[in-house]
């Protein structure tokens, strides 16, 4: 034995494909670099994470459904194992589909846990989004990323619903039909949207094929797409921060992305698998047999869109009826409340960091983050909203909740469309109040009336340390505001 | 004197609170068999012998019952009043599915929809009352039901046909109009289910055997009994309402859950001592030219 293999021998096999790998690459400066880069400790910095990990899970679990689902319209006999629909004429897609729930092994889990990844997917990017708006992150320069976390927003409630719809159940079918009739009222394009996307009337001949291919190729790849450009902006424009001792504009500090952060990172994916295997092995989500295959003549009572739909369905519902004659043109009801809506609410989303730097005359870069409550107006703004469309939503469930609570649906509908009008401003008002008072009780010198020597526990639950007097801050950066309260 | 066992120390007592429980489960579960083999002896919900109806006897007894109980809204002899619809042509399949379902003596005002409670009468009172109310007049016979005979296959498709846009494919219930819903249909027996096709309760159509053959009326009534059993292969069932609930333990319990995880992790100060500070080169601000 020579000493050169001897002390390859002694040498960890991981090492060594390391340097065979630096060897030909030159990696290792990179990800020494990268592996070095410090990461701003605050836990809600891993609510994005939450996000990106049940992304992935979906992937996993979208691949594997691929194997089994059979995107056809052509009509058969259903001969698989679930009894009761033995026999029963249904197109393939609607059979594969119970394919995999009853016959395929592991088929039922990996149905239910992409479908409630799917679910938890989005509600993990809404909180990430709130997070980003209520801390101001998406300011300057930082708007370009916004607007990319907007686009994936809306590709991924794209794509959620095509993805339920694919199945050709009952419910699914009544999703698109409705989704049709959206198309249609759309005043210029619309008809021919409806064509494009239907492929002439509803339910079109080719109808799945084409969903299928948008739902497993044309937006997971502009996702993804987008998503690498979201995080490749993390990296390089680096991460915000939260003010306090030793954090100024200028510097970041944190964790080392060696071996802190990604460790947390770690644990963050395998707990998200974790959550989602639980909810896919335990709770029942979209039983498609009970719903039987699509009958363009039948409809079944309680029939909703999933979740992050569900505030659309609402609109639809609680919109009054009125048809207005817009420029010329005769629109029809659904317009209002299922295009008009959510252009407005997409729009508004999409340049809320311009709009705010108009209002505010701000147009600085910031890589500090507020407090919500040290910007009483925008928190004001989001929490109204919020409770915008968590009324709309709620109003998507009218029925449902009349028959749980044995009320009537009609009651229920002026409730909610009273509670449209007032829960919003009323909750935007209760919050600027609170915002204003939590900050006048932060406020250094202000404690006069409060006898307590701490400032009040901050929201970030980290450390109490953060609010330091300005006098106390050796480095402040002079073009550094933040942590002083502005509102 | 030691009236206490000696056995009891505070120690055994903290056990308290567990042996009530498992004493509490344990009941519960007897009750249930109890309960299951009450209905097994009667599987298909005939609470009474069809047969029994003609006994003049019977009648006298529920002329007496009908009289305490029901004139104050069905009017002497169930010509019926103000405050509620003659019997005359009801017959004994109506009575026998108002008051097996509880939905007779109504308790509501007239107009407000007659719901599900527990029946306020004995086997026997019903049997008496339905015996009365089907000598008022022609009407509907309590129906045979032959679930052998009914095809379940066919029973879905008319289910999802007919049903559905009321009770839910699932057969969870909805809502209508008007304050009136559609319920679930968990509870109903097979007789039962037959009688509401025959008799049309409230706002639901009347799905009569001249439009529906008696075997197809079976094979709906099989699937709803089916639908009853057939369990939920994907695990908790979430009422079976669809995206409502699962929407809200995607959120709720999903998100929220995932929300504490990384609450927790996150606040967790790992490894290093002193957080580490990063300077960063203006070059690397983008954007920093301004
Ligand atoms: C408080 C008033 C009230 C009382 C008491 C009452 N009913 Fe009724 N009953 C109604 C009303 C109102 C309806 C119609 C409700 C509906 O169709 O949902 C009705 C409907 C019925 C029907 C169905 C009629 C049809 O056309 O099929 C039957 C049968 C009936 N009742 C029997 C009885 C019997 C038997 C009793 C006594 C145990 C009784 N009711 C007590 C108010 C009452
Ligand atoms: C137009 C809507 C509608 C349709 C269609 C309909 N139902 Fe109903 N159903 C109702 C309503 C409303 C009630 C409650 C009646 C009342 O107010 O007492 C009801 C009650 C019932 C009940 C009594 C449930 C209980 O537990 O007390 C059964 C069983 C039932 N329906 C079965 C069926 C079946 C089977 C079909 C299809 C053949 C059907 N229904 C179609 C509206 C409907």
């Amino acid at each position: 034995m020579t000493s050169e293999e001897a002390v390859a021998k002694a040498t960890p096999l991981s090492r060594r494909t390391a340097r065979w790998l630096d060897s030909r690459l030159g990696a290792a400066g990179f990800a020494r670099k990268a592996l070095d880069k410090v990461f701003p400790d605050h836990w809600s910095f891993l609510l994005g994470e939450l996000a990106l990990w049940s992304f992935v899970i979906l992937i996993a679990t979208g691949v594997y459904l691929t194997f089994f689902f059979d995107a056809s319209v052509e009509e058969i006999i259903y001969n698989g194992s679930y009894v009761p629909l033995q026999g029963v004429e249904m197109s393939r897609a609607y059979a594969s589909a119970l394919d995999i729930s009853f016959d395929v092994r592991a088929g039922m889990v990996m149905r239910q846990v992409h479908h409630w990844a799917a679910n938890v997917y989005l509600a993990t990017t809404v909180v990430h989004l709130m997070r980003i708006f209520f801390t101001g992150a998406f300011r300057r320069p930082r708007e370009l990323n916004w607007l990319i976390g907007v686009g994936m927003l809306i590709f991924s409630i794209v794509n959620g619903f095509v993805g339920y719809s694919l199945l050709d159940d009952q419910l699914s079918g009544t999703g698109l039909r409705i989704a049709h009739n959206i198309a249609l009222s759309i005043p210029v394009g619309g008809t021919w949207l409806a064509s494009l996307f239907f492929g002439g009337d509803f339910p079109g001949p080719d109808l799945i094929e084409r969903l299928y291919v948008i739902h497993i190729l044309l937006l997971p790849a502009v996702i993804i797409a987008l998503l690498g450009l979201h995080l490749a902006l993390v990296a390089r424009q680096r991460h915000t921060q939260f003010s306090g001792p030793g954090r100024t504009e200028r510097n970041v500090v944190g964790e080392r992305v060696w071996p802190t952060f990604a460790a947390k990172g770690t644990a963050a994916f395998f707990l998200t698998a974790a959550v989602l295997c639980a909810l896919g092995g335990l709770a029942q989500i979209n039983p498609i047999w009970l719903y039987g295959p699509f009958r363009p003549a039948e409809v079944s009572a309680a029939s909703q869109p999933d979740w992050y739909m569900g505030w659309l369905d609402g609109a639809l519902r609680l919109w009054p009826g009125w048809e207005i004659r817009l420029f010329g043109f005769e629109l029809p009801t659904p317009f209002y409340p299922s295009v008009l809506l959510p252009g407005i609410t997409f729009g508004l989303l999409a340049l809320w960091p311009f709009l705010e730097a108009r209002i505010t005359k701000d147009r600085d870069e910031h890589h500090l983050l507020d407090r919500p409550r040290d910007r009483p107006l925008r928190t004001a703004f989001g929490v109204s909203t919020l409770a915008f469309y968590t009324v709309l939503f709620f109003g998507g469930a009218s029925d449902v909740l009349a028959v749980t609570f044995q009320t009537s649906v009609n009651a229920l509908f002026q409730a909610f469309r009273i509670a449209l009008l007032v829960l919003p401003p009323l909750a935007g008002f209760v919050t600027y109040r609170l915002c204003q008072e939590l900050a006048r009780r932060d406020r250094p010198g202000a404690s006069t009336e409060a006898p307590r020597v701490a400032p009040a526990a901050s929201d970030d639950g980290a450390d109490n340390r953060r609010q330091i007097e300005p006098e106390d801050e050796p480095e402040l950066d002079p073009a550094s505001t933040a942590g002083v309260p502005r509102g | 004197m030691a009236l206490r066992p000696p056995a009891l120390r505070a120690g055994h007592l903290r056990l308290l609170p567990v042996a009530v429980a498992l004493v509490v489960a344990a009941a519960g579960l007897l009750g249930a068999q109890a309960q299951a083999a009450e209905e097994d002896s009667d599987p298909l919900g005939y609470v009474i012998d069809p047969a029994a109806l003609d006994d003049p006897a019977t009648v006298a007894d529920g002329a007496e019952l009908f009289r305490v109980g029901c004139v104050s809204c069905h009017g002497p002899g169930g010509v019926g009043s103000p405050r509620g619809p003659g019997l005359t042509g009801a017959g004994a399949a109506s009575a026998h599915f108002y008051l097996t379902t509880g939905r007779m003596p109504h308790t509501g005002a007239s107009d407000e929809q007659a719901i599900r409670k527990p029946p306020a009468h004995s086997p026997e009172e019903i049997e008496a009352l339905v015996a009365y109310v089907a000598s008022l007049g022609e009407g509907q016979a309590i129906p045979h039901v032959d679930l052998a005979e009914g095809n379940l296959q066919e029973g879905g498709d008319l289910f999802r046909g007919e049903c559905a846009a009321c009770h839910s494919a699932t057969g969870a219930g909805g809502a209508l109009s008007f304050g009136q819903n559609a319920p679930s249909l968990d509870e109903a027996t097979p007789v039962q289910v037959y009688e509401a096709m025959l008799v049309g309760p409230g706002q639901m159509p009347v799905f009569s055997p001249t439009a529906f053959t008696e075997e197809e009326l079976n094979s709906i009534v099989l699937y709803v009994e089916t639908l009853q059993n057939l369990g939920d292969p994907g695990g908790f069932s979430l009422g079976r309402v669809g995206p409502i609930p699962e929407g809200f333990v995607a959120v709720v319990v999903g998100t929220g859950g995932l929300m504490l995880v990384v609450f927790l992790i996150g606040r967790r100060r790992t490894g290093e001592a002193e957080p580490a500070s990063q300077p960063v080169r203006p070059a690397d601000t983008v954007g920093a030219g301004r």
